[in-house]
């Protein structure tokens, strides 16, 4: 039949010469190949003594950022919940009580905020969804354990460091 | 036979069984390193400085895994298989000249624990016995891919052993003795005897390569066809002992080798280094020369290994019956007829 994609190729099917059937000059230009690598540089990367760079828009374990006064964006407006695919966040909100002017910026803030890492598929969707700048997905990626519960992150391993722990 | 006769054998035989041993041990891990370097890998590096202590971990692991014993083996023949297999690789050892003989204390000692005059039939009855190893744990085993890789194993012996001693009788015209001592004496300097027999070491090496059971001759071991071939069955450390008596197998294989076609333990100028070294420590210095052949050989099994892949069943009876047989027959007419000129003229 003709081809239409005209791609095809009939195999040749030679019996093997005199000197492909002696096997050895093959042979010889395998091994010339295998000890040339010998030495050429290793491609393995030592895994927990280095680390693989990301690229800049890799999408990692989310963190929960402060204001240039150290206080927390997040306003609890649960867009990041709504747009959740995997529906990954939860969070509780309350009211800014007058004396804690200082951790929060806006009058409503989030009590509790968790996500699920068994659940997240690390979309990016909630660092879209967020008006407040308050959510990057921009950490390292989430280590191994050994319960479910315990791949719940509340807010104690999301929220950035304070300013002054960061200097 | 004095007690210092004794002694002295009893101290090479030790000698020599605890450094093919160890050799075979770090052989496990220098194959793994080959391997991965080859394949542009690290291999084993956790375990000790650049991983060096990891036959002994996997010695270990072996040791504490749980043994099985099928109910349906034959027991007595299960247990034998491996230490057969272990015992076979290991007294091949006895004949090879180590060294050429060393002076300790006044005494001359020769580096080789029994030059008996029919020392290239020892060690090939002794190969021979390996396969009994082999098809004593495949049948025992009462599993049908075992079977079925024990009688792949033995007829492949089979078949290249022909080969091999064929290729070998070329070198017997040329030395007229079967004493390894003799042979290696013979090639003193660098009269190496892979110069007057290419095409015979070349028959001797492929045929070792499958005698060996290594790759690319490793159809016994096929894990798509066969699972484990004939050690599926094995658990603990019998499966380590299969596995290990592979290595000593690979190592007195590379000690035939170096011994009878690339000159033992003897090398250009130890005539000089004989006067400037004397009597004790130049031998020793000829054992260090023959272990750098023998590691360059273990090196090229491994090489080879992570190089061809397996031959089919089918190419592996036509090479050995179709293409090694009758090259070694002829190597045989030629070298007669070449030794008979040389004599006439």
């Amino acid at each position: 039949m003709e081809s239409l994609s005209n791609k095809k190729k009939v195999l040749e099917q030679k019996p093997l010469s005199f000197m492909e059937r002696m096997y050895l000059p093959a042979i010889a230009k395998g091994m010339g190949i295998t000890i040339s690598h010998l030495f050429k540089k290793e491609a393995t990367i030592r895994y927990p003594e280095v680390e693989r760079e990301f690229s800049a828009n890799f999408r990692g374990m989310h963190s929960l950022k402060r204001d240039e006064n150290g206080k927390e964006r997040c306003t609890a407006c649960g867009l990041c919940a709504l747009s959740c695919p995997a529906e990954a966040i939860t969070m509780i909100a309350a009211e800014r009580k007058p004396e804690e002017k200082d951790l929060y910026r806006e009058e409503k803030y989030a009590a509790t905020y968790e996500i699920n890492m068994l659940r997240c598929i690390f979309c990016g969707l909630c660092e879209e969804a967020c008006p407040k700048e308050a959510i990057y997905l921009d950490g390292p990626i989430v280590p191994a354990d050994y319960l479910r519960k315990d791949f719940i992150y509340g807010k104690d391993k999301l929220v950035e460091a304070p300013l002054e722990m960061k200097k | 036979m004095d007690t210092g006769f004794i002694i002295e054998k009893f101290i090479l035989v030790a000698v020599i069984f605890g450094i093919s041993l160890v050799i075979a041990m770090y052989s496990t891990y220098a194959e793994r390193k080959v391997a991965a370097y080859l394949q542009d890998r690290l291999g084993p590096d956790r375990a000790g400085p650049f991983g060096i202590l990891q036959p002994l971990a996997d010695g270990l692991k072996m040791f504490m895994k749980e043994e099985i014993i099928p109910t349906t083996s034959n027991k007595w023949l299960f247990i034998a298989g491996p230490g057969l297999a272990l015992l076979c690789a290991c007294i091949g050892t006895a004949v090879i000249p180590w060294g050429s003989p060393m002076l300790i204390g006044g005494k001359v000692v020769p580096l080789q624990v029994s030059d008996i005059n029919v020392g290239v039939l020892y060690i090939f009855g002794v190969v021979s016995l390996g396969v009994y190893g082999v098809m004593i744990g495949g049948w025992a085993s009462n599993n049908k891919y075992s079977l079925l890789s024990a009688i792949r194993a033995a007829s492949q012996n089979i078949s290249y052993e022909i080969a091999m001693g064929l290729s070998i009788i070329a070198l017997l015209l040329m030395t007229n003795t079967l004493s390894l001592k003799t042979i290696v004496e013979q090639q003193h300097g660098w009269h190496w005897n892979v110069l007057y027999q290419p095409l015979g070491f070349l028959i001797f090496m492929v045929c070792s390569f499958a005698e060996t059971n290594r790759a690319p001759f490793d159809l016994p071991e096929c894990e798509t066809e066969l699972i484990g071939g004939y050690h599926t069955e094995y658990s603990s450390m019998k499966l380590g002992f299969y596995l290990f008596s592979e290595y000593i197998n690979m190592f007195v294989s590379s000690a035939v080798m170096a011994t009878l076609y690339f000159g033992g333990y003897n090398y250009p100028g130890m005539d000089y280094m004989a006067t400037l070294l004397g009597p004790t420590w130049a031998p020793l210095f000829g054992t260090a020369i023959l272990f750098a052949k023998i590691f360059f050989f273990i090196f090229f099994f491994m090489w080879v290994r992570w190089t061809i892949p397996r031959f089919r069943y089918d190419q592996l009876m036509n090479l050995g019956w179709k293409g090694l047989i009758p090259l070694a027959i002829a190597n045989i007419i030629i070298t007669g007829v070449v030794i008979a000129i040389i004599e006439k003229f």
